[in-house]
């Protein structure tokens, strides 16, 4: 190679052609390196590793079942593998932190949710202002294990910790005017920060008819696997209404109202051809824009069928006798 | 530093990260409680950046004056297409778990899939004819016509992304905003092209 230099110059000011190309390959490993990595970074950001821990906590450790009534038979108990805790408090939907599922718990961490008091009002002869320990004292805490079937086709099995909603309604004494009972979510977007995009009409709210909400199956939750409701699962208190589709299970509840009128309801008033008022799981009824005759259970492996009233019709199918389900989604 | 096929070579390598980085999160369980609905979106979300990022190429070369981006047009829809194809991969193994029927149904109840399906299938043949062999078999004029239909699997890939969103339609919104620009560009009339002498 040294033969190749020009014989007028003095060789030792010429850049040895090795070297020379040495440094060009050397300054091209850095750019690739570099553009690698960049991407790399960008990439991360926009997709953060979401680690799914084994459950910490199990049902056996923490016993929390109190007094559990068998009058419904397995339906408190489901006899199917639990999500596990990491899974349930992982994958959420809650629009007031994040719309992302996976995102939720991180935006969620440090929400404030004592003190926490929730005002019960309308038609009923007692209304009042509950602090959250005195409305725990309502009942006997249960652990029900129940089936989560979410509109989204992907379902989970849950214990809760709770006890059922008509134990509250009946300290309020409603009047036999009441027809429906409509819930609110806090709405506070210094502490739930994604209230501040109008993704949906805030605040969150849900309803139910008289007889679903005294129905035994209907659940206010303050716990999971034993543990406080976690922020990102609805702390302090949320409702759990196991045959119906996830979003009417409102969370971080503030207000209750007895009513004589059906509420308007936020994913109602959000898309009313997609999520109707009484949102029953149904195979049967399609969502316009996905099928809801499967489910994917997650931690699970594969599609599994979805049932009837997500397997509670021996218990809630009398409350929809004659009703065209297909009508009222 | 104007070295094409280095520049190639490192277009080509960075395409290749993000499928690096899914293959070791699916592999060491980073992708959240649904790891299959993880790699459905994020495959997803890959194809329409990559196509948005082919679209690009042409808008960026004009700008720019320099020519020789448009090595990169081709590299970025094949690349596009290479998503979109492990997309319905994972679409066809976890959600109809290859069976065609249930991919039938679920096309009837979700109008969206036919969008996405119809944005593949007019990928492939651009991807069968995106040789220079088939630029020549074809003619230049015939070619570039047939690949104008990249312009509505664009919009179709889109139109399929916002309408899987169930409200948060903020990303999809987003890559609209951009293909609208993209799209727009090509629609403004012609100016007369600049004298090489002028430009400098």
């Amino acid at each position: 190679m040294s033969s190749d230099r020009p014989k007028d110059v003095p060789s030792g000011e010429i850049t040895d052609p090795t070297v020379y190309a040495s440094r060009r390959t050397l300054i091209k490993a850095g750019v690739l390196a570099a553009s690698l990595l960049a991407t790399g970074g960008v990439y991360r950001l926009l997709n953060p590793v979401r680690h799914r821990k084994p459950a910490i906590f199990t049902a056996s450790t923490q016993p929390t079942t109190q007094g559990v009534i068998d009058s419904m038979g397995s339906a408190f108990n489901v006899n199917e593998p639990k999500t596990t805790f990491e899974d349930i408090t992982n994958y959420n939907n809650f629009y007031e932190f994040s719309t992302d599922k996976t995102g939720v718990a991180d935006a969620a961490a440090g929400f404030v949710s004592r003190p926490w008091s929730v005002t019960i009002g309308g038609l009923c002869s007692k209304p009042a202002t509950l602090d959250l320990d005195d409305i725990l004292k309502t009942a006997p805490i249960e652990q029900r294990v129940y089936r989560m079937r979410c509109v989204e086709a992907w379902s989970m099995v849950i214990p809760w910790d709770g006890f059922p909603l008509s134990k509250l309604l009946e300290r309020v004494q409603p009047l036999s005017s009441a027809k429906y009972v409509t819930f609110t979510t806090l709405f506070d977007p210094t502490r739930m920060p994604n209230q501040r995009r109008r993704v949906l009409d805030w605040p969150y709210v849900e309803g139910l008819r008289m007889d679903e909400a005294m129905h035994p199956l209907t659940l206010l939750a303050s716990g999971i696997y034993g543990q406080p409701m976690p922020p990102q699962d609805g702390a302090p208190l949320r409702l759990v209404v196991p045959w119906k589709y996830g979003f009417k299970g409102i969370k971080s509840i503030v207000k209750i109202e007895l009513t004589d009128k059906q509420p308007p309801t936020t994913w109602n008033l959000a898309g009313p051809g997609e999520y109707g008022f009484y949102a029953n799981v149904n195979p049967n009824v399609d969502h316009p824009r996905w099928s809801q005759a499967t489910e994917r259970r997650i931690g699970g492996d594969g599609n599994r069928r979805t049932l009837m009233f997500n397997g509670y019709a021996d218990q809630v199918g009398h409350l929809y006798a004659g009703m065209d389900l297909a009508a009222n989604y | 530093m104007k070295d094409p096929e280095f520049a190639k070579r490192v277009v080509f390598l960075n395409s290749l990260v993000p499928l690096a980085i899914l293959i070791w999160d699916k592999s060491h369980d980073q992708l959240g409680a649904n790891p299959n609905e993880a790699l459905l979106h994020k495959t997803g979300n890959l194809a329409i950046i990559f196509l948005l990022l082919s679209l690009a190429v042409t808008p960026l070369r004009k700008l720019t004056g320099k020519n020789w981006y448009s090595l990169f047009r081709k590299m970025l829809g094949l690349f596009a297409f290479f998503y979109m194809c492990l997309h319905l991969l994972i679409y066809l193994s976890f959600y109809s778990e290859f069976d065609l029927r249930k991919f039938a149904a679920a096309m009837v109840s979700n109008k969206f899939i036919i969008l996405g399906l119809a944005a593949f299938l007019m990928l492939v043949p651009l991807a069968i004819t995106s040789t220079n062999g088939m630029i020549k078999r074809l003619g230049a004029a015939k070619w570039k016509r047939l690949h104008q239909l990249v312009y509505v699997a664009a919009i179709a890939a889109v139109t399929h992304f916002w309408m899987s969103q169930k409200r948060d339609i903020s990303k999809p919104a987003l890559a609209a905003a951009v293909l609208f620009v993209l799209l727009a560009y090509r629609l403004v009339p012609k100016r007369k092209p600049v004298p090489v002498a002028a430009k400098i």
